[in-house]
């Protein structure tokens, strides 16, 4: 593997990004309803200011329904893998992922919280789902520090713990819930994107553009940070500022991605692991990879969960932990 | 360069180092010896500011050294540990150039420039790593991994080394090259270097003072001629030992007596 360079970088993201906006175009023409591609190119070429022949119908698919289902399917994705590498490179081990943390657990408890105590106020939910994400990433780093400091099986002990913890957590406020709403509810935490809330797309794109780019201006830290937090302190990385910036951006990320589709597993898991596997472990590449990457990877396994049984739809996180159970007992086995 | 004065260092009630007073000067290798759990790697990490303390004062370069920031520190203190975890794969060179960080003009974002390349690949060949650069580190066998540490401390240029049983893992061969490495340094850059060591036999070859510490205390301070006698030895280690003349070096040899 050659060594990282700044054109390197470049090249590598400008071709995701082109990828990204292919799959953002095609995956928009893709589902239950078919809409008439030449047409529906027009209208997204021209974003939305001309209907190009689509009836009112198609046009609101198109820009009410899909578009937005998927520029948040980008945002949650990008928002966890940028999560999962930096959780990654900072607790030194590949397993570490939002979802099998318990971090996610915790922005779901915030969310249940700002639903059945603030259900009118809508930006309750980000804000209580990224408090619940940093306490749960916090208690988890505290468990998972031994004597021996924090091995992975440890590491992924305290997970379990905290994730079991808010797991009944969540049982109980579920009961405090009215019937009809427990089954939308029970979808949600398993990662859903068919129910969101359009009032949460724009801050959760702010949200995962400012965290994959923070992230990003922390990588030669984190760089470091993989190999050590003795070692990193040692050549001059601040350790103890690195390591609160990335909780509290990676709870940020988590807060609102789970905010807005619930828990959807294993992409911060997958995808920064693919983008390790084909770009090396240089988190200043790596990173920014994995933020587009993250995003390209939810937007198709969302398109996959809305239309293979179509018109019925599967939670999106049933598909993306089809992919990443396997590759996590993987990569249990080579850590 | 770096100096401890009256340094005391306690972890909770326990006191880890007292009232010790340790001077580095350029050129000069010092070796720290004493008995597990003397208190000698927590001096080291006290000495980078990584512990802090409870009282008295450690100066670099006539600085109190909690004043100075954590990258003007590591520009002049380097830390060669045990063995770095290598969870994620990284080639020999990234692993060096990990020295260079410390002189990035801006803390967590750039890349590396030309200048860090050529240092890094200098102490690359320096430390004998050349055919290895592009390796994964995982892929290295001990010694070499030893050396790519000792590598990426050299990288830094700081003239300050901190070495905390840098032989630990070494065949003979590679345990003389490594400290032959550290000798070249002080001698040709003015460094100084302070060795962290069970092996008594190897600083009273490389050393050019040695203190002896235990419970915390540094016991003996002098040159491997002044502190090697089989009195002092017995007190600190509470072992009888022989002290003859190494054969060709002349200097102290020590051999413990173990009677059955």
């Amino acid at each position: 593997m050659n060594r990282v360079t700044l054109r390197k970088t470049l090249i590598s993201c400008a071709l995701l990004g082109a990828v990204l906006l292919l799959a953002i175009v095609s995956m928009s023409l893709l589902g239950s309803e078919r809409l008439p591609a030449r047409a529906s190119l027009c209208a997204l070429a021209s974003l939305g200011s001309s209907a190009c022949g689509l009836t009112q119908d198609q046009f609101d698919i198109l820009f009410q329904i899909r578009l937005p289902r998927i520029l948040l399917a980008a945002a949650v994705g990008g928002s966890l893998a940028t999560a999962g590498a930096g959780y990654q490179a900072l607790l030194r081990n590949p397993l570490a992922e939002p979802y099998l943390l318990g971090i996610s657990n915790g922005a779901a408890v915030g969310t249940m919280i700002s639903l059945v105590f603030f259900g009118a106020i809508e930006w309750t939910r980000p804000l209580l789902a990224f408090s619940g994400a940093f306490a749960a990433t916090f208690a988890v780093y505290r468990l998972a520090r031994g004597r021996a400091g924090a091995t992975p099986e440890r590491l992924i002990l305290a997970g379990v713990i905290v994730t079991t913890f808010l797991s009944s957590v969540i049982v109980f406020v579920t009961t405090l819930m009215d019937a009809t709403r427990i089954r939308s509810f029970t979808f949600w935490l398993l990662g859903d994107l068919s129910g969101s809330s359009k009032a949460l797309l724009p801050v959760a794109i702010t949200i995962t553009i400012l965290g994959a780019l923070t992230l990003t201006l922390h990588a030669r830290s984190l760089n470091l940070l993989m190999l050590g937090e003795r070692d990193a302190f040692d050549l001059g990385v601040e350790v103890g500022r690195v390591r609160m910036v990335v909780f509290l951006v990676a709870s940020l990320l988590v807060g609102s991605s789970v905010a807005a589709s619930g828990s959807v597993g294993y992409v911060g898991l997958v995808v920064p692991h693919l983008a390790r596997l084909s770009l090396g472990s240089d988190n200043r590449i790596s990173i920014p990879a994995a933020a587009l990457g993250g995003a390209l990877f939810v937007i198709v396994a969302d398109t996959v969960a809305r239309t293979i049984i179509a018109p019925r739809e599967l939670p999106v996180g049933a598909i993306t932990a089809l992919i990443g159970a396997p590759l996590f007992i993987y990569l249990l086995k080579r850590v | 360069m770096l100096e401890a004065r009256d340094l005391t260092i306690a972890y909770d009630h326990r006191t880890a180092v007292a009232d010790l007073t340790l001077s580095l000067k350029a050129g000069e290798i010092t070796a720290i010896i004493g008995p597990n759990g003397a208190g000698k790697s927590t001096l080291l990490r006290a000495l980078n500011g990584q512990i802090p303390k409870v009282a008295g004062v450690i100066m670099l370069d006539g600085q109190p050294l909690q004043r100075l920031n954590r990258r003007s520190i590591s520009r002049h203190i380097a830390v060669v540990a045990q063995e770095a975890e290598l969870r994620f794969p990284v080639t020999v060179l990234e692993f060096v150039l990990g020295g260079r960080f410390a002189w990035a003009t801006n803390s967590g974002w750039g890349w590396e420039t030309e200048r860090d390349l050529e240092v890094a690949n200098a102490v690359i060949n320096e430390t004998e790593l050349r055919d290895l650069s592009a390796r994964l580190m995982n892929e290295l066998s001990g010694g070499e991994r030893q050396r790519a540490l000792m590598a990426r401390a050299l990288a830094t240029e700081a003239p300050i080394l901190l070495l905390d049983e840098p032989t630990a893992n070494l065949d003979l061969s590679h345990q003389a090259t490594l400290l032959t490495l550290v000798r070249k340094r002080c001698d040709q850059h003015r460094s100084a270097a302070l060795v962290v060591t069970h092996d008594i036999n190897l600083a009273a070859q490389f050393a050019n003072n040695i203190t002896l510490m235990k419970q915390g205390r540094a016991v003996h301070s002098g040159t491997p001629q002044e502190v090697l006698t089989p009195e002092i030895l017995q007190e600190i280690f509470e072992v009888r030992v022989l002290v003859d003349a190494h054969p060709i070096t002349g200097g102290p040899r020590v051999t413990p007596i173990i009677s059955a």
